[in-house]
């Protein structure tokens, strides 16, 4: 066993992993964060997505040793104390999930995704988005959804200004 | 899926990691982004007892353009390269091949040394290298050396790499005239069908220079100095198109497989080819 330390929506963990570990692995069943989901194990689905150090990836396909000192956001860490994040509140107004097991890698990718670019367009988002599979909705609520989140948000800094 | 057990190490210096790989020889395997090896570590394709993870290695990282010259480190991600405005103006080929692999998360762990270096025929970047005529510098225990692109590439698996050295960066000549990267394949995240890479000048009307390379249509990347030569001089007109298709198709060896029969593939390899070289003529 390895011992690691990751800060994990903002809170420093030192944990005893095997180097073998997966990261989703690490999350799931030693920090109880149940949120990223296992789709496919392949490196396909992107269920899975997490933010590692700033940039989404499939923590499926990374080993948590290799995550030592990184920072980690999970779809647990996207909402606030004051509520849901205006992502999540816009795949509820738009029917951005059906099952909803894609859901937390949807919108942890897309959290990561409107930061890098607070203003895409349909294109960009579904490009961006291209390494999150849904079985169910045929993605056009979840693109209608992220381009909804971006538009409230941009409205919010405005109004903030 | 779970990976057999292995040890880790995080080396902070190109001679450390190079002892580690010496210390433990066949055992031992170096990991980068690990988008290529650790799902075949999770399948069992891949037994890595002793696995060194190369992330500490400052030396490895940094995209720079200089003199002529640009260096790319082996651990640059494929997102690093499609944002980087540096490459895109010394050798815009490159963005556009990036962005046609796999999907964001990939791309942001995988690196342009672990994809020339795996020596995987589906990989993207090994023939683009080979358009560009690419050097590899690797570092072993004797000491460095380059390799060219051209020469690197023995058979599936198996590149001029010795299991004892870490591949450190690439460096290509700052790009001038038109290029292309044209892929076909099933769906995102998907490796090609058939792909080609397009690399030309012009001067008078005519192609000054050619350079073309083909991926995953042999168990190498297979760089085609015929299909080249059938389009210099020319005007790049349809006639010459075929001469350079016809040229290329001597220099492939695609085999069946779940990307469809032999036919099917030399077929897409053509029409992946004439497409880049239109385009490729059409931004010199
Ligand atoms: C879903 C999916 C789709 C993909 N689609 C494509 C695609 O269409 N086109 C494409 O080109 N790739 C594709 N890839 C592969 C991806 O680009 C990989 O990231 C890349 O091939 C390897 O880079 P890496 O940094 O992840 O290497 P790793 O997985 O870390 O290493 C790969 C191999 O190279 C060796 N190696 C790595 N770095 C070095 C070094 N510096 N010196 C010596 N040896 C080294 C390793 O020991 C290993 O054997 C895909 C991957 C996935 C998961
Ligand atoms: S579970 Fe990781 S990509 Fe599907
Ligand atoms: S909502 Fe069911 S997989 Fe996306």
């Amino acid at each position: 066993m390895t011992e690691i330390t990751l800060t994990v929506n903002g809170e420093a963990r030192t944990i005893e992993v095997d180097p073998r570990e997966l990261l989703i692995h690490t999350l799931r069943e030693r920090l109880n964060l149940t949120g990223a989901h296992i789709g496919c194990e392949t490196s396909h689905c992107g269920a899975c997505t997490v933010d590692l150090g700033g940039k989404s990836v499939k923590s499926c396909t990374v080993f948590a040793v290799q995550a030592e000192g990184a920072e980690i956001t999970t779809i647990e860490g996207v909402a606030t104390p004051e509520g849901m994040h205006v992502l999540q509140e816009m795949f509820r107004e738009h029917h951005g999930l059906q099952c909803g097991f894609c859901t937390p890698g949807m919108i942890t990718r897309a959290w990561r995704l409107l930061q890098d670019n607070p203003n895409p367009s349909e294109e960009e988002v579904r490009f961006g988005m291209s390494g999150n599979l849904c079985r169910c909705t045929g993605y056009q609520n979840i693109v209608k959804a992220v381009l909804a989140a971006a538009d409230e948000m941009n409205a919010a800094k405005e109004a903030a200004q | 899926m779970i990976p057999g057990a292995f040890e880790y190490y995080r080396p902070q210096s190109v001679p450390e990691a190079v002892s580690l790989l010496g210390t433990h020889g066949d055992d031992a395997r170096v990991v980068a982004g690990g988008h290529s090896l650790i799902p075949m570590m999770k399948l069992r394709m891949a037994d890595v007892p002793h696995l060194i993870d190369l992330q500490g290695l400052s030396d490895l990282s940094g995209i720079s353009v200089e003199d002529g010259q640009v260096r790319l480190g082996a651990l640059v991600t494929q997102s690093e390269i499609v944002s980087s405005d540096a490459l895109a103006q010394a050798a815009p080929i490159l963005r556009e091949t990036a962005m046609l692999i796999a999907d964001p998360q990939v791309r942001n762990m995988g690196t342009v040394g672990g994809n020339v270096a795996n020596g995987d025929p589906g990989n993207d970047m090994p023939a683009l290298m080979q358009c560009l005529d690419a050097e590899f510098d690797l570092v072993g225990p004797g000491g460095a050396r380059a390799v060219k692109a051209r020469d690197f590439y023995i058979a599936a698996y198996m590149t001029e790499r010795e299991d004892d050295e870490i591949l450190t960066g690439m460096r290509f000549a700052v790009q001038t005239g038109g290029w292309a990267y044209e892929k076909q394949k099933r769906k995102i995240g998907d490796y090609a069908t058939a792909a080609a890479a397009v690399q030309l000048t012009k001067e008078g009307g005519k192609v000054a220079t050619a350079a073309i390379a083909m991926t995953n249509l042999s168990d190498v990347p297979a760089f085609s100095e015929a299909a080249g030569a059938a389009l210099i001089g020319t005007d790049c007109d349809d006639a010459a198109i075929k001469a350079a298709v016809d040229a290329m198709q001597g220099d492939i060896e695609p085999s069946e497989d779940n990307r469809g029969p032999v036919e099917f593939k030399r077929h897409v390899a053509g029409v992946m080819l004439s497409r880049a070289v239109k385009r490729a003529w059409s931004r010199a």
